[in-house]
């Protein structure tokens, strides 16, 4: 099955009732498999007029109390970022796919990783966190749209789904075991009616003085208590490793296979796969950091991560860089060689 | 006793925070009336602009929701589609319908979404303290068209209600004033039979309100309302522009 679709099945399987989108390559198997899967199931599918137009309809319909999601790639994702905003600061349980392509402006539609900082550090306005998951196989595009909707509604928190053009478009065996849809958590906020119960609003505007100052730190609090519960990554020999790849999504794939080939060679290489790029597992990488050892940031872009992997090393090891961007895609020789 | 008239149900009793003169008072109300008198309070859900009506979640007594400027029509998609059984409606200004959300006014009326939208007409931005709208008058002098605004610089008037006439999925346009007893009482009218027409599920409905917006136009009261009767109406003609 392709990234796209298995995005869209495992979306499905975590009950998301609308999907709202517009046109964007490479994301174009997901509006197009969601207008006849949703509509067969009853569902609720619309392409918007605009990306902008898009959001908001997810805006509204999370605000209505159903799980809800929408999908783009990079220059829509821009478009969108208004709405993340509101989405974010009206603490709205949304699932909104990125399946990066090259930037900046309309650059191509080859796979890229240069929405990394747009996708982590906030990307509209103001001070707000989405978690984001950065799947690296069409298995994870299936488990990750299925996680996305209980993690968003646990915390009442946007989650973004940070993919690619080539995991959206690469075809994989899928597994899809048998899944209990996550139970929605109760949701007291929602809009639906004010009967039997006073009415409700909805707001990100705070005018009354420091009203916004009080919203800002309830949001902070989420977003630590999110920080320490959610933070996921995988490791591979952190035990003998003196060169350690720190790589995500399909730069990870390609960081796993050199790490393969290498250690057949008899170097000692290692690798950090962070899974969520918001709560970064700076921990894990601090933690690998030790004297004599080097960690090697591989990304498809010129260095985003990157920052966050030296800010979690503080010094403690030596940080390198390797990277390609505008549709260059890392590969395996390439990156052997280098190690 | 007899109470024949006291605050609507659907009206809060937090004072409002409009300008003395301003015509969002009287427009509330009467949506605040119609909606107590279709009995739909409890199952609508309304949608905020931003611009002066964005404090209408202080003023309405039921659901509420803020959206970004010029998104309502979207985010009342986004509910409306979800809970086909809600009434749903957005209350806009120029600026916010007229303006940045051109796109959505228009390909949510194209659609035929079966949802209500008050727009509210004052000609000038009057949150942000009165700069040119798309509705603004020719020779209409602005904090951002001060030398009054020239058709060849800025551009005509934008008149939504003729321009929407035209799409196949709007069912009901008209435009109204609150400028005199009479006239409300209309504006009345037309608005609950905005709100009918989406109970009965016939669609895409929008009343345009000519209000007075004293303060940001720099005159007294009554020579505002004045000028909704005569000047405003010229250029932004109140009567029924679409009825399917």
């Amino acid at each position: 099955m392709k990234g796209n679709i298995a995005l869209c099945e495992g979306a499905i399987a975590a009950g998301c009732k609308a999907y709202f989108g517009y046109p964007i390559t490479p994301q174009n198997e997901v509006p197009a498999h969601m207008s006849r899967r949703m509509v067969e199931l009853g569902r609720v599918f619309l392409q918007a007029e605009s990306e902008l137009a898009a959001i908001n309809m997810v805006l509204g319909a999370c605000a209505a109390g159903v799980r809800a999601m929408t999908s783009s790639s990079s220059p829509g994702i821009s478009l969108k970022q208004e709405g993340i905003s509101y989405i974010a600061g009206m603490e709205l349980p949304a699932v909104i796919v990125n399946v990066q392509r090259g930037g900046p402006g309309l650059g191509n539609i080859a796979g890229s990783q240069s929405d990394y900082f747009q996708s982590v550090k906030g990307g509209g306005h103001g001070d707000y966190r989405l978690i984001v998951l950065a799947p690296y196989s069409t298995q994870e595009m299936y488990d990750f749209a299925f996680q996305a909707f209980a993690l968003a509604e646990k915390y009442r928190n946007p989650v973004l789904i940070l993919s690619d053009g080539v995991i959206g478009q690469m075809m994989e065996p899928l597994e899809i075991a048998p899944s209990q849809m996550s139970a929605t958590v109760e949701k007291n906020w929602i809009l639906d009616g004010c009967k039997n119960r006073p009415p409700r609003m909805l707001r990100s505007l705070f005018m009354g003085d420091g009203d916004l100052e009080k919203h800002n730190l309830k949001l902070q609090k989420k977003y630590n208590t999110i920080s320490e519960n959610e933070v996921r990554c995988e490791t591979y020999h952190l035990d003998d490793a003196d060169t350690v790849l720190v790589a995500h999504g399909i730069a990870a794939r390609v960081a796993k296979a050199a790490m393969r080939s290498s250690r057949a060679t008899g170097k000692k290489v290692g690798l950090i796969r962070p899974i969520t790029l918001w709560p970064f597992p700076s921990r894990a990488i601090a933690d690998a950091a030790t004297p004599g050892r080097r960690l090697l940031v591989v990304e498809m872009n010129h260095g985003q991560m990157v920052e966050d992997v030296r800010l979690a090393v503080n010094g403690k090891c030596p940080v390198e860089f390797y990277g390609r961007a505008g549709g260059g895609v890392v590969n395996e020789e390439e990156l052997s060689s280098y190690l | 006793m007899k109470k024949i008239y006291g605050r609507p149900e659907s009206l809060k009793s937090t004072p409002h925070l409009y300008c003395p003169g301003c015509g969002h008072g009287i427009i509330h109300r009467i949506v605040a009336e119609c909606i107590d008198e279709l009995g739909i309070r409890e199952k609508t859900i309304a949608i905020a602009p931003v611009g002066c009506a964005v404090f209408a979640y202080d003023y309405f007594n039921f659901d509420v929701t803020e959206a970004p400027h010029g998104r309502p029509p979207a985010v009342a998609t986004g509910i409306k589609r979800v809970l086909p059984d809600r009434i749903v409606f957005t209350y806009q200004g120029d600026g916010d319908l007229a303006a940045i959300g051109t796109a959505e006014t228009i390909h949510a009326a194209n659609r035929g979404e079966n949802i209500t939208v008050i727009f509210v007409n004052n000609a000038n931005y009057g949150m942000t303290g009165g700069q040119m709208a798309p509705t603004t008058l020719i020779g209409q002098k602005t904090t951002t068209s001060p030398f009054g605004r020239d058709p060849k610089r800025e551009g005509y008037p934008f008149k939504v209600c003729e321009f929407l006439s035209a799409l196949e999925g709007v069912a009901y346009l008209e435009r109204v004033a609150v400028s005199n007893p009479k006239n409300i009482i209309h504006a009345k009218k037309a608005i609950k039979k905005a709100f009918n027409n989406q109970i009965e599920g016939k669609g895409f409905s929008l009343v345009e309100v000519l209000s007075q917006c004293p303060v940001d136009w720099g005159m007294p009261v009554a020579e505002a309302i004045n000028w909704v009767n005569t000047t405003f109406m010229q250029t932004f003609p109140p009567g029924v522009y679409k009825d399917k």
